[in-house]
């Protein structure tokens, strides 16, 4: 049996980052992500890598895109607020090409809000965020051990698709301790040639984000759309419980799925025949599973921390002839599984004619 | 708080979310001690701050107007408010950390513009908000959240940092020493221009409790024993003055 540790899930990002070779993390701090932060100054010192307790969210991001740039396997993490901070500079990393890992604990929104989990920032993350035309890879983990692994994956896709890889989490699961097995350490990192490093012995690189001719322009953003389909075609990542006989299919990412699966629990010991489906990546987006799912189900249920961001891409996926549900919290209140049972019922007691 | 002092504060207001032992709570109170000594109309006033247990100080407890705001930004959204209606006093109250790290640029831009704002920035020398992380006050050597062997880099001197940006009347005193606090926050308040006070104020919670600096009380004993006024400082031997911190006014707007 490999041996598991009790870690909460920011400290199990943290480790996560330096098993895959993170070379250089900066940060600053922000509520409910401080622990990963901390962990990090005291272990990247450790293992002889660079920590940087940053003076803002704008210098982390901008020392990120220094490093990436450098050719680092690089990492930020941050909450909410200084995630919409960062976005001027995730724009940019986008247009520039650079591998980086940038980790957001969701906290209750918008404003100030408060240091309560929640999911607000799903359209900022995934659809963007900053300006422009690009999208970023974002891995939601629903456990500990998927803060780890997630966050493994993360550093490699970054690299493979020479993206910004966005790990989306929150309060909740940041804080949460939990069983991790740990996974054996990266050791060989990919080559980056285009990386500015000093140009001995081989031709000068150019890193930037711009051409000011548009006619120049746009062949180069065709290029990175052209990236984004094939991040779609290949990376689609989710789990399904219960699919099989499901009459009801609860959609829910990250914390939200973990209520959403003692609700299944519960539902399913009251003979109701629901499943979960648990998008493990928010992009890409398991449009083809759910629509498939669509073609034998009519009841969706999605379960979210936030007022209804995640279902549109769920009613995107199942058609607007399919029942919809939700069932929310936002501004930082957890969603109780009784909240998701309640909905479940009703779904079940009454069945909209079709 | 004296009790004379309660009619500042927001009806309602019971209890502060202070830390016991927490010098930013000694602070509200002399901030509120030289509005009233002055005899200032809380309607005419207007108290902007960031994010940081320092920002809480005026917001939500003082009874007037008061504008919280992002952390980081406070001059920027004060500079705002103020020329969008100057006849308001505007006073910007908040942490080491909002004003000089991550507000530090729009510190010394508003030192530059020498726009007419008076600036009370508490140095706790952490970010006590968020558990006690270590911030660009914070002495070298000193044990926080983020440097657990001992923070490596030197801190800002804030004064001399605004006074060189352009602000009028610049002043660093600690809550260890009221009297000329209060005085200074005074003339600050009488200063047209861009006035700014650095008041030392010790954080026991998280600062004190990592660096072993003792219960509030001796916190507050050993900052006292630091303190040394500039007319007195000027005497003493750079030997002499190791570990001091030197207090007083350094611009009063008329050099
Ligand atoms: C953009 C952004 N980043 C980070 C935070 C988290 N945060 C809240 S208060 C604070 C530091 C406060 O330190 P300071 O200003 O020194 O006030 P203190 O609590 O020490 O009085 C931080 C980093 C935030 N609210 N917004
Ligand atoms: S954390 Fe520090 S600064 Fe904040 S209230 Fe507690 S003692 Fe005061
Ligand atoms: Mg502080």
């Amino acid at each position: 049996m490999p041996k598991k540790i009790l870690m909460a899930g920011n400290i199990a990002i943290a480790e996560g980052a330096i098993l895959a070779g993170c070379q250089a993390y900066f940060g600053y701090p922000i509520t409910p992500q401080n622990e990963l932060l901390e962990h990090m100054a005291k272990r990247m010192p450790e293992e002889g890598r660079v920590f940087v307790q940053t003076e803002s969210e704008l210098a982390a991001i901008s020392m990120l895109y220094g490093a990436a740039a450098a050719g680092c396997r690089a990492m930020t993490s941050t909450s909410s607020p200084g995630f919409s901070l960062q976005q001027e500079g995730i724009s940019y990393m986008a247009g520039a090409e650079l591998p980086a890992v940038l980790v957001n604990v969701m906290r209750g929104g918008p404003g100030l809000g408060n240091i309560g989990g929640a999911q607000g920032d799903y359209f900022q993350a995934t659809k963007g965020g900053g300006h422009g035309d690009y999208r970023l890879i974002n891995l939601a983990p629903a456990s500990a051990q998927e803060m780890m692994d997630l966050t493994m994956l993360a550093f490699e896709l970054a690299d493979k698709y020479r993206n910004p890889v966005v790990l989306l989490t929150d309060g909740f699961l940041g804080q949460a301790m939990e069983p991790v097995i740990i996974r054996q350490p990266v050791t060989e990192l990919p080559d980056k040639p285009w990386a500015i490093t000093g140009a001995a012995g081989r031709p000068k690189n150019v890193i930037n984000s711009f051409e000011m001719e548009p006619a120049n322009f746009q062949p180069r953003v065709s290029l990175l759309l052209q990236k984004f389909e094939r991040i779609k075609q290949n990376e689609v990542r989710y789990q399904g419980i219960h699919l099989d006989d499901a009459s009801l299919v609860i959609v829910a990412y990250g914390s939200a799925s973990r209520s959403a699966l003692t609700a299944l629990k519960m539902a399913r010991q009251k003979g109701l025949r629901v499943g979960l489906l648990r998008p493990i990546t928010l992009f890409p987006f398991p449009y083809q599973i759910l629509a498939d799912l669509a073609q034998k189900v009519s009841d969706f249920l999605v379960a979210e921390l936030s007022s209804g961001q995640f279902i549109e891409d769920v009613k995107l996926a199942v058609g607007l002839d399919k029942r919809v549900e939700l069932a929310s919290q936002y501004g930082g209140v957890p969603l109780a599984p009784e909240t998701i049972l309640e909905t479940i019922e009703r779904m079940s007691k009454v069945t909209i004619g079709r | 708080m004296v009790r004379e002092l309660e009619k500042y504060l927001r009806p309602g207001i019971g209890v502060t979310t202070y830390c016991p032992g927490c010098g930013e709570a000694i602070l509200m109170g002399l901030i509120l001690r030289a509005i009233d000594e002055l005899g200032l109309n809380m309607d005419d006033m207007l108290f902007v701050s960031g994010i940081g247990c320092a920002a809480w100080i005026p917001s939500p407890y003082f009874n007037a107007d008061t504008l919280h705001t992002l952390h980081g930004r406070t001059i920027a959204f004060a500079t705002g408010a103020k020329l969008a209606n100057p006849k308001l006093k505007v006073m910007v109250i908040s942490g080491d950390g909002d004003l000089a790290d991550i507000g530090g640029n729009h510190l010394i831009h508003g030192a530059r513009r020498n726009i007419d704002l008076t600036v009370i920035c508490a140095n706790n020398m952490n970010y006590g908000m968020t558990g006690g992380q270590v911030c660009s006050t914070t002495p070298v050597g000193a044990v926080t959240m983020t440097t657990h062997q001992g923070n490596p880099f030197p801190p800002f001197d804030l004064c001399r940092l605004v006074r060189a940006a352009g602000a009028v009347y610049v002043a660093r005193y600690a809550v260890t020493q009221p009297l000329p606090l209060i005085r200074s926050i005074k003339k600050a308040l009488q200063t047209e221009g861009f006035s700014f006070i650095e008041a030392l104020t010790p954080c026991p919670v998280q600062f004190g409790r990592r660096n072993k600096l003792g219960k509030p009380a001796e916190m507050l004993k050993s900052l006292m024993a630091r303190c040394v006024m500039k007319e007195r400082a000027e005497k003493l031997s750079p030997e002499e003055l190791k570990d001091k911190i030197i207090t007083g006014e350094f611009t009063d707007g008329r050099d």
